[in-house]
């Protein structure tokens, strides 16, 4: 019998794997499960916001690798998420032939390069002056974004191509919601490992004293890029599966506000954690639903249904959740779910 | 050529009455920033408040503009001091980064609050300025252009005043120079912290009422704000007459290359500041006079 309290190791390998004892595979595989089982459980309208939140991840997991574990505050990040989807849909007017899983990585490779070129000048600003330049970079980009017709035709949006694999058409909220888990599952795999790695521990040795890190021979110039790169590698992927998912982009969609709504995701999930992210994007991403259900019951009654009202409520809930979770926890979800772990795990003793 | 000297002329003067606005957007963020290290992203959406809390003291209660416009000031520096005591007080010790999130969470909580409150469309605002623009040998100036250019001058020049020579004045200088000294030779650091935030409200909302007047007034004011951090930064953070010169040279550089750029690219007016500022950035990142933070560790 393997006792809970007692977990010990005998190989460096079983030290380094990621799900260490057989109560974690007990719980993965019930996760699994569940994430399996899921979208034939529940509505249409449900699946679109999971769907959604499943994109958001991918962004969010981005944002917190700058921002949460390397200390490099980003208000940006929208430009980096709308070059992953002008890539997708540039590329399936321009070159339709490309299949979906060429285009995908294609997207984030171009969104990396984009990022590494904004990275370096921004290697000389920390803090303060960087949100500015960053935030100064999104509005440019979007800038961009709206004059350049002959590529991107301006305000009126483009459309994305089609999705089809092995002759599948995915085209479906269910078809896609399997697409997005399966990307979900490897990036955020690939997350949770870099940053158990070398390239990991550089960055938060960067967040924590960049000086520092560099005395004890951290490459500052390599990393912060890489740091850039990688971050803006997510977003381009989070952003060609929304433009794929959504079917049609616009340079509207990409304003400061989806910036704050993805540093939103990574305070109150928990910066510096893979999980947070996670536990972040689904929260926001679910927040309509949640206002939608609330003012549903109060609709009646107040006139609070309109479009518009339910957006700037959005925004609002936003707003009130970072400063909330900035004064009162600012570990975010991550913080609270060790907690709760950490009091089970040690049930009936408090230590 | 007479006519393109006069175009150029045009621009700069209309450049340098929107700069001045710049310059006294700028002194709030720096008065903040000096005292407090913090960099305050609802100053935009304050500077709004008080531009609609204008209009309805001026439209609803049938005030006289003069009377009006000190009721603002007072109401925003009651904000800024609400702000910094329940919201930043509280916070003093934690790391920027949760700091300046709570400001820009501010920010987006203040501008759907508005609109709900007041509407989202364009209103007017009743100008008390003569409509009749004054022509100078060709050059046309409004009066309100005029007048913003006038009342900032003289903001600018009481804040000189104040820092030189009052007695808070000089406390708050010494409180932002060396905190704990300051502190030691008992000054109140805390009634600083709180005066820095009423007094960088209140300049908000003279920018504000005055860019009420000059541009066309809907929840769009508050990003002018973000348009003055291209000023503050190319005049340090940490500098107030940084500010004043980064906010007339981002006025000037704006207006003439959106004079000129315009028929080519429509838009980059707006565009150009945040170009400029990338570019400070590459090339000085404290600024012009800014003071450079020597690191340790």
């Amino acid at each position: 019998m393997v006792l809970r309290s007692k977990t010990f190791v005998e190989t460096y390998r079983e030290d380094l794997s990621l799900f260490r004892t057989i109560w974690l595979k007990c719980w993965w595989t019930i996760l699994l499960v569940s994430i399996i089982v899921f979208p034939f459980m529940v509505g249409r309208y449900s699946l679109y916001t999971i769907n959604l939140a499943g994109i958001y991840i991918i962004g969010a997991i981005g944002l917190n690798i700058l921002t949460g574990y390397t200390g490099q505050i980003s208000i940006g990040h929208a430009a980096f998420i709308a070059i992953g989807s002008y890539t997708t849909t540039i590329l399936g007017e321009r070159m339709g032939f490309l299949p979906f899983y060429i285009i995908i990585p294609l997207s984030g490779i171009i969104a990396t390069l984009i990022g590494v070129l904004v990275g370096l000048p921004c290697l000389r600003l920390k803090g303060l002056y960087l949100a500015m330049a960053t935030m100064s970079f999104g509005i440019v980009v979007q800038y961009v974004l709206f004059q350049w017709d002959s590529l991107t035709h301006g305000a009126l949006g483009m459309a994305a191509p089609s999705v089809t694999f092995l002759g599948l058409k995915i085209d479906s909220d269910k078809k896609f919601y399997f697409l997005i888990a399966v990307i979900v599952f490897l990036l955020g795999f690939a997350a949770k490992n870099m940053m158990r790695m070398k390239i990991g521990r550089a960055f938060v040795a960067i967040r924590d004293r960049d000086i520092a890190a560099d005395v004890i021979g951290v490459d500052l110039t390599r990393y912060k890029v890489m740091a850039f790169g990688i971050s803006s590698f997510y977003a381009g992927v989070s952003g060609s599966l929304f433009a794929y998912y959504t079917t049609h982009v616009n340079p509207e969609y990409f304003t400061i506000f989806l910036s704050v709504e993805y540093l939103a995701m990574i305070i109150v999930g928990g910066m510096g954690s893979i999980l947070g992210s996670i536990l972040g994007a689904m929260f926001i991403g679910i927040i309509p639903e949640w206002l939608r259900i609330f003012f549903g019951f109060l609709g009646q009654s107040f006139h609070l249904t309109g479009l518009v009202f339910t957006q700037q409520l959005k925004v609002i809930t936003y707003g009130v959740l970072i400063i909330l979770f900035l004064i009162f926890e600012s570990g975010g979800l991550f913080a609270i779910w060790q907690r709760v772990k950490t009091s089970f795990k040690s049930w009936p003793f408090t230590y | 050529m007479a006519g393109e000297l006069n175009f150029l002329l045009q621009l700069f003067v209309s450049g340098l009455s929107v700069g001045s606005v710049y310059a006294v957007i700028g002194i709030g963020f720096v008065v903040i920033y000096k005292a407090t290290k913090i960099l305050n992203f609802a100053h935009g959406e304050i500077l709004m408040v008080a531009a609609y809390f204008c209009l309805i003291l001026i439209e609803n209660f049938h005030l006289h503009f003069l009377i009006a416009f000190p009721l603002t000031l007072i109401f925003c520096a009651v904000i800024g001091f609400m702000m910094e005591r329940f919201i930043f007080r509280p916070m003093i010790g934690e790391p920027v980064f949760a700091v300046v999130m709570i400001t820009l969470g501010l920010s987006i909580i203040l501008r759907p609050l508005t609109g709900m409150v007041f509407g989202f469309g364009n209103v007017m605002f009743p100008s008390p300025f003569p409509h009749k623009p004054i022509v100078l040998s060709g050059i046309v100036v409004s009066h309100a252009h005029l007048w913003t250019f006038l009342i900032s001058c003289a903001v600018i020049l009481i804040f000189f005043l104040f820092f030189k020579y009052s007695k808070v004045g000089i406390a708050m200088r010494a409180a932002a120079d060396r905190q704990m000294v300051a502190f030691l030779m008992g000054i109140n650091v805390k009634r600083i912290f709180s005066l820095s935030w009423a007094i960088a409200a209140a300049t908000a909302g003279i920018a504000g009422i005055l860019l009420a007047n000059v541009l066309v007034m809907n929840l769009n004011l508050s990003f002018v704000a973000v348009k003055v951090f291209p000023a503050i930064i190319l005049g340090g953070l940490d500098s107030i007459v940084g500010a004043l010169i980064g906010g007339l040279i981002i006025g000037v550089f704006e207006t003439i290359v959106g004079g000129y750029l315009d028929l080519y690219l429509s838009g980059i007016k707006e565009i150009s500041a945040y170009i400029l500022l990338f570019i400070i950035l590459i090339i000085r990142p404290y600024g012009l006079f800014g003071t450079e933070e020597i690191e340790r560790v």
